[in-house]
């Protein structure tokens, strides 16, 4: 699983993409979130508060109880201010 | 017809809509919308403006966008263009442009891109002046921009 990390997000985890392997019980976004957290500590649950971000499933905004696999890329990032 | 693109170089208005023109046989209105940097953010002074985005994403978002729009108004051609990397205060940042047989339509059609652009294309802001430098926040008065078009 590929996740990549944008903006706010990117530079206060010091990571802009990495490529994991979960356990197979991380099947969804906010599972994978937690796993995450668990395994990194509280700055990564500080920085991946659902209140605060987005993410995106293969390039598409998803929600957080959105199904996802091993050949997936996940993104997360803080809401968009182009334009 | 349909054209969106990223790109770090600046664009020329007057080429752009040219070139829309031409793929446009039988308009009678263009609509053409620029952002600009400004000089000023949260009251300090904008030295210069980083814009990063997610490449994969950024182009297709896009796309969606514009087809949605072409779902609402009778679009003849549109054509969006919004620039990444580090910008200067005044400089050009995004084109949107739409031309229709009505101007109504390219007026609404160009309102409505900017808009969802705003909030839903991949792109973030990160503004760096005498004081340092800070992401920009999302703006409520942005998401309710969008919201009001929901049907």
């Amino acid at each position: 699983m590929k996740i990549c990390y944008f903006a706010r997000v990117r530079e206060a985890l010091g990571l802009d993409h990495e490529l994991l392997q979960p356990p197979p019980q991380v099947d969804r976004v906010d599972r994978l979130m937690a796993h995450l957290i668990a395994a990194r500590g509280p700055l990564w649950a500080e920085v991946l508060d659902p209140e605060r971000i987005l993410v995106a499933v293969n390039q598409q905004i998803a929600a957080f109880d959105t199904p996802i696999g091993a050949d997936d890329e996940v993104a997360f990032f803080p809401p968009m201010t182009g334009g | 017809m349909f054209e969106v693109r990223v790109q770090q170089h600046d664009f020329s208005l007057e080429a752009e809509v040219n070139q829309l023109r031409q793929q446009a046989p039988g308009a009678g209105a263009v609509v053409a919308f620029v952002g600009l940097v400004r000089e000023l953010g949260e009251a300090r002074q904008i030295e210069q403006l980083v814009l990063e985005h997610y490449p994969q994403m950024t182009e297709n978002s896009l796309r969606q966008i514009v087809e949605e729009a072409r779902q609402r108004w009778p679009l003849l051609a549109a054509r969006v263009v919004h620039r990444v990397g580090a910008l200067t205060p005044a400089e050009q940042i995004v084109l949107v442009t739409t031309a229709t047989v009505h101007r109504h339509d390219a007026f609404a059609a160009a309102e409505f891109i900017m808009d969802f652009l705003k909030t839903s294309a991949p792109f973030w802001k990160k503004e760096q002046g005498v004081s340092g430098a800070h992401w920009i926040d999302a703006r409520d008065s942005d998401q309710r921009a969008r919201e009001r078009w929901q049907r």
